[in-house]
């Protein structure tokens, strides 16, 4: 078997060029004002937000019935870049989409798993996060500086409640698909229990009803490192020195729970950073420890520590049974989407058996549903380095018309 | 086509009316469901346990749940279904009793089909080589097979009344044709077993 990191990175050297006919080429971000002081944004928090911009992409066209949309739901870390070439990237100063194209290039693209000479394909940035929707980073319009902490606590379902506004400005009544992992699987799920009329079917890749205790805890210690940097200044750093060293220690350590410990041994070992032995010193020794530091120091080029703060805490409170008494099956009882749920064997974020719990609670509402355990060593990134075994389910998935 | 591995599929796909719902345990690829959806509208779910099995069946169109059926099936409800289909399945299960009321549970009628271990083919072959038979329907070696609970017509007929379960049909298959039983049934004469079943008293 073809090791998948491998081949990911082999594919794309493929699709390099954003003239491959596999590409969907060139892309430009889209803005668009989708909350205002008169139709402010109600927050589960209470809060009332706006104005509220949101970046979105689009991929393919769309069809004259309106039928064909696939809306991608990215995660913790990502964008609305999910596939293409950023035509970009210079003028909005993201010197990190020069060399690569968006985060689910390999799924997304003419002839591939989610063909967008089929599909209108839509990927929108997430409330909170730091890359053209509105979040900490922005300009509070009430005090004229950037949120910092007075930005309100936002939640999945706000995320959702915001996309649906989205989908309302593009003209589409009903969603042939929702699309995502991890945390973008958990708006997956719930786009499919609060909106069961705009969508049409879901699919739910390494994600679950909810985050178990352990995920909760590196949470809390990754926001702790942010939060006890001395360059934090109780998140007001805006225009100072961001609280990188922080935001590194998080990302570092979210990292770990990304991979597995077979892939861990797989892909370092204990080999040693310089030659084949100890050099007797606390710097950085092993391949390991270089590994996460490189992944945090090219996270923080990128990414916003308020934001990252905000966002793991929405993944901490998503809850899909919250709202009756942790009745899972009763809380999937208003769905009527047909149901694509993937977990991942070695997955320990999201495990397959809190995976399984969403799958039974469709079944206990006599709702047929698909669900698979793919085997893999890639631990929670698996869904996005199975590919191979992932595109060709959802490319039949998306094609079901029963 | 393999008429040794097709013919209960063929009768089960004819038997079920248009428009109802269907369990199929054990779906392989998902065949008989992929073709239930297309050509009787049926609302149908699959549980399979061999993750390749349940992509081919995700790719073949078909709702199918990942699931080892010797683990139960409490996430389906009593009476969910019109129909529950294992086809050649129970004799490689390791709890074959308790997937056997989990499927009375939760349909209205359900579908065994089975190699009949008392076929003459089988017991002549066990006869004269005295070894473990190899046979059309029983195509494995002792080492490899997957076969771990092997029985005959006469077992199964033993459970039926032990369960107090309606039997609405027996087919038998031997080999070539296909034909209705009538009791008592002669148990060297099937290759392999079919039976639609019935059980509606509140257990």
């Amino acid at each position: 078997m073809t090791d998948p990191l491998n081949a990911c990175i082999e594919q794309h050297r493929n699709y390099k060029s954003p003239g491959s006919i596999n590409s969907v080429g060139w892309t430009k971000p889209q803005r668009v004002v989708l909350a205002s002081e008169n139709d402010p944004l109600h927050l589960d928090c209470g809060a009332r937000i706006a104005p509220v911009t949101v970046e979105f992409e689009t991929y393919g066209n769309l069809s004259s019935l309106k039928d064909n949309a696939v809306f991608i739901l990215h995660a913790l870390s990502g964008d609305a870049h999910a596939a293409g070439w950023d035509a970009d990237w210079k003028k909005d100063k993201r010197p990190w989409r020069n060399k690569k194209p968006g985060w689910w290039d390999n799924m997304i693209g003419p002839g591939k798993a989610i063909d967008t000479d089929r599909y209108f394909v839509i990927c929108a940035n997430l409330l909170g996060s730091c890359y053209g929707t509105t979040g900490p980073w922005e300009i509070n319009t009430k005090t004229g500086k950037p949120y910092g902490l007075d930005f309100p606590v936002v939640t999945v379902e706000d995320w959702v409640r915001l996309h649906v506004r989205l989908q309302d400005y593009l003209g589409i009544d009903k969603m042939l698909a929702v699309i995502g992992g991890s945390l973008g699987g958990q708006q997956a799920l719930a786009w499919a229990m609060n909106y069961p009329e705009r969508i049409n079917s879901a699919v739910i890749l390494a994600a679950s009803a909810r985050l178990g205790a352990q995920g909760l805890a590196f949470n809390a210690v990754g926001r702790q490192a942010i939060i006890n940097d001395p360059c934090f200044r109780n998140g007001q750093y805006y225009g100072h020195e961001p609280p990188s060293e922080g935001l590194e220690v998080a990302r570092m350590l979210g990292h770990i729970t990304y991979l597995s410990s077979e892939s861990m041994e797989g892909k370092f070992g204990r080999s040693f950073q310089d030659g084949n032995r100890p050099c007797y010193r606390l710097d950085k020794e092993f391949t390991v420890e270089s590994y996460l530091e490189h992944q945090g120091r090219a996270f923080v080029r990128r990414f916003d520590a308020n934001s990252y703060l905000y966002l793991t805490r929405a993944m901490d409170y998503y809850d899909a049974a919250g709202s009756t008494g942790g009745d899972l099956t009763a809380a999937c009882s208003s769905i009527k989407a047909k149901l694509l749920i993937i977990a991942y064997t070695s997955d320990w974020l999201y495990p397959p058996q809190s995976t399984r719990e969403v799958a039974e609670a469709i079944l206990a509402n006599n709702k047929p549903v698909s669900y698979i355990e793919i085997p893999s060593n890639y631990g929670h990134d698996a869904f996005l380095l199975e590919y191979a075994q992932t595109g060709p389910m959802i490319e039949s998935f998306l094609m079901r018309r029963d | 086509m393999n008429n040794i591995q097709r013919w209960d599929h063929e009768l089960i796909f004819q038997y079920i009316e248009p428009g109802s719902s269907v369990l199929d345990l054990g779906c392989g690829s998902g065949e008989l469901l992929a073709r239930l959806i297309k050509d009787k509208q049926v609302r149908g779910q699959a549980v399979e346990t061999d993750p390749l099995r349940v992509s081919e069946a995700i790719q073949n169109g078909t709702a199918v749940y990942q699931k080892d059926l010797d683990l139960g099936l409490e996430e389906f409800n009593s009476k969910s279904f019109n129909y529950v289909v294992l086809e050649k399945t129970l004799q490689v299960l390791y709890r074959p009793m308790l997937v056997l009321e989990e499927m009375l549970r939760i349909g209205q009628v359900c579908f065994i089909s089975f190699p009949n271990f008392s076929y003459k083919g089988v017991v002549e072959k066990f006869i004269q080589t005295g070894r473990m038979p190899v046979t059309a329907s029983l195509p494995h070696q002792w080492h490899d097979t997957p076969n771990i609970h092997l029985f005959t017509l006469y077992d199964f007929l033993d459970w039926l009344s032990d369960y107090r379960v309606e039997m609405v049909e027996g087919i038998a298959y031997d080999g070539k044709n296909v034909r209705s039983m009538a009791l008592p049934e002669d148990s060297s004469e099937a290759e392999e077993l079919l039976f639609v079943l019935r059980f509606d008293q509140e257990r």
